[in-house]
């Protein structure tokens, strides 16, 4: 069997790009190191229960005919019935910064009045700065997404703390940048969480990842499963195929790589990678150094659901000081922000057998790994134990936690480094996004984390984006 | 396939493509992006599945032509009239 496009990487981007390729008849392999696919976004079983590694909530929430949403296009472009999830939409949710409290749920004008209630003098330049924002049709990569969003709202928004409001989610939800947000992936973050809102498939990622797997099986893309990628083979400059873990080599005519930019650079020959793309700022070529966002999240289980101690948000985004940071921490965590979450808390048509509370808040890479083996597991539960304090400052019911905890299962950037093989367990990779999904090198094309739209639904639309621009529209030229 | 054929095969490809719209009462001469939701990469799907359904080719500077049903069969009938229609999920049309 020859193809046309080998995937490294079976994560959301990974999985949309290979779906639209073979959709088209292009002969697809998706390459996977691990056994199970969804990359970050992927689920395991433990001690007899199943867990979501990367879910929260989904984002985008669209209605079921709501056309030109992200969630809507999604699925038209892979062609997976809307019903087919099952969503559920959330409770509702809450933004604590400082002592301020906003409710918001998806109906978009809780939140608006709540931004009203708690910053009155702010609300009409929050409606500005939306209105402001670039329709969806909008091509990706202006000459302004690589903007400070911060510097952004200080232009609508005079409060500093209104601002860390608007700053707090969407660094939380997905930004590879220092205490900033890209100004596009601001936009499509504030959408996705504030207009659009929140919801849960009822099967959880793992309903999702079935779905997109069958249709990968029915328009006759491959995966291949424990299967990872050594080696990618280039001739005068330009990709001729990739060289597996095992030795094998596979010959083709183009690679996706969602394995992150330096990651797959990394696989080249050094004498073909690209010093800098002509135009470009150097610092786009070489992110092997920019420091690297890494979190630290635990996922506690109860025999109750979560509202029968009083915690009933679907999220909540927390922030202690008067001023937000979005900074590698110094120490091994920053519990100062976060974010709490419960799949319990969605509209479901038949309850979760057990309560779940997960927390996450950043941690640093480097700290996680100098720890030696015999340091690892209390420095978990040491941690654990800390964020928990932390968030029950935020949200005092989550006092009630402890004592009713069956399991605790926690993820360190070391794992998450592991599983998703970003450089630094960066789950939103290098700061500097090749939006186009160019690579430097011929036929090799960037999908997912560094091309720069993050989150499940972003992920998605990135394997989209790139396999019509890089293939299916050229091939129409 | 006839003019009337080459209607059906467009709009069995946007049924594949939007499942949710109603492409009943499409007008002929009506922007189809005025009638129903279709967007930029909705049109490019349509273009792709012309192709790998009919083996017709649709350059970029021709997309114009499908605007409405009516420039469809203006623009596809000479290029479809010696092709059997199908519908995109392979099953003869009866």
């Amino acid at each position: 069997m020859a193809y046309d496009t080998l995937i490294i990487g079976a994560g959301m981007s990974g999985l949309a790009a290979g779906i639209r390729l073979a959709q088209f008849d292009r002969r697809v392999l998706i390459l996977e190191r691990h056994s199970l696919w969804g990359g970050l976004n992927s689920f395991y079983k433990l001690k007899g229960r199943m867990f979501d590694s990367g879910l929260h909530a989904l984002t985008n929430f669209a209605p079921r005919h709501a056309a030109g949403l992200p969630l809507t296009r999604i699925l038209r472009q892979l062609r997976i019935p809307y019903e087919a999830l099952k969503l559920g939409e959330q409770a509702g949710s809450r933004l604590i910064h400082a002592g301020r409290e906003l409710r918001f749920h998806n109906d978009p004008r809780l939140f608006f009045e709540e931004f009203a209630r708690v910053f009155p003098g702010e609300i009409d330049g929050l409606r500005r700065l939306v209105a402001d924002f670039p329709g969806y049709d909008a091509p990706p990569g202006g000459a302004d997404c690589d903007d400070s969003a911060r510097a952004r709202l200080s232009q609508y928004i005079r409060d500093p703390a209104a601002v860390d409001c608007l700053m707090l989610p969407t660094c939380i939800y997905g930004s590879a940048r220092e205490d900033d947000v890209d100004w596009d992936q601001f936009t499509f973050l504030f959408r996705a969480i504030f207009l659009e809102g929140f919801s849960r498939p009822e099967g959880g990622i793992k309903s999702l990842l079935d779905l997109l797997l069958a249709r990968l099986k029915a328009v006759g893309g491959e995966l291949r499963t424990n299967c990872g990628v050594r080696r990618i083979l280039t001739r005068a400059g330009s990709v001729t195929g990739v060289e597996l873990d095992s030795g094998e080599e596979i010959p083709c005519e183009r690679v996706f790589s969602s394995a992150g930019h330096t990651e797959t650079l990394r696989l080249l020959d050094p004498r073909d990678v690209p010093s800098a793309a002509p135009g470009r700022d150097p610092a786009h070529a070489d992110q092997s150094r920019a420091p690297r966002l890494s979190y630290f999240e635990s996922i506690s289980v109860t025999a109750e659901a979560p509202a029968a101690y009083g915690y009933g948000d679907t999220v909540t985004f927390f922030n202690l000081g008067e001023r937000f940071r979005y900074r590698v921490p110094t120490q091994d965590i920053d519990s100062e922000s976060g974010v709490i979450c419960s799949p319990n808390n969605f509209a479901r048509t038949t309850p979760l057998a057990e309560g779940m509370l997960r927390l996450t808040v950043l941690a640093n890479h480097a700290h996680w790994t100098r720890l030696a083996p015999d340091e690892y597991a209390a420095a978990k539960q040491d941690a654990a134990d800390r964020m928990l304090a932390a968030a029950t400052r935020a949200v005092p019911a989550l006092s009630a936690l402890p004592p009713r905890v069956l399991m605790r299962d926690t993820f360190t950037p070391r794992t998450l480094e592991h599983y998703t093989g970003h450089l630094g367990g960066a789950v939103y990779g290098a700061p500097r996004k090749s939006r186009d999904g160019t690579s430097g090198v011929g036929r090799l094309s960037l999908i997912g984390t560094d091309q720069g739209m993050l989150g499940i639904i972003g992920a998605l639309l990135s394997g989209i984006t790139i396999a019509n621009h890089h293939v299916l529209a050229e091939s129409l030229r | 396939m006839t003019q009337d054929e080459v209607i059906i095969a467009i709009k069995d490809i946007i049924a594949q493509i939007a499942p949710d719209e109603d492409l009943t009462n499409l007008e002929m001469d009506v922007r189809l992006r005025e009638q129903i939701e279709l967007d930029s990469m909705d049109f490019l799907d349509i273009v792709m599945e012309l192709r790998k359904l009919y083996g017709v080719q649709v350059p970029e500077k021709d997309y114009m032509e499908l605007a409405t049903l009516a420039g469809c069969v203006k623009y596809l009938h000479p290029l479809l009239e010696k092709k059997p229609l199908h519908c995109a999920q392979g099953a003869p049309i009866s």
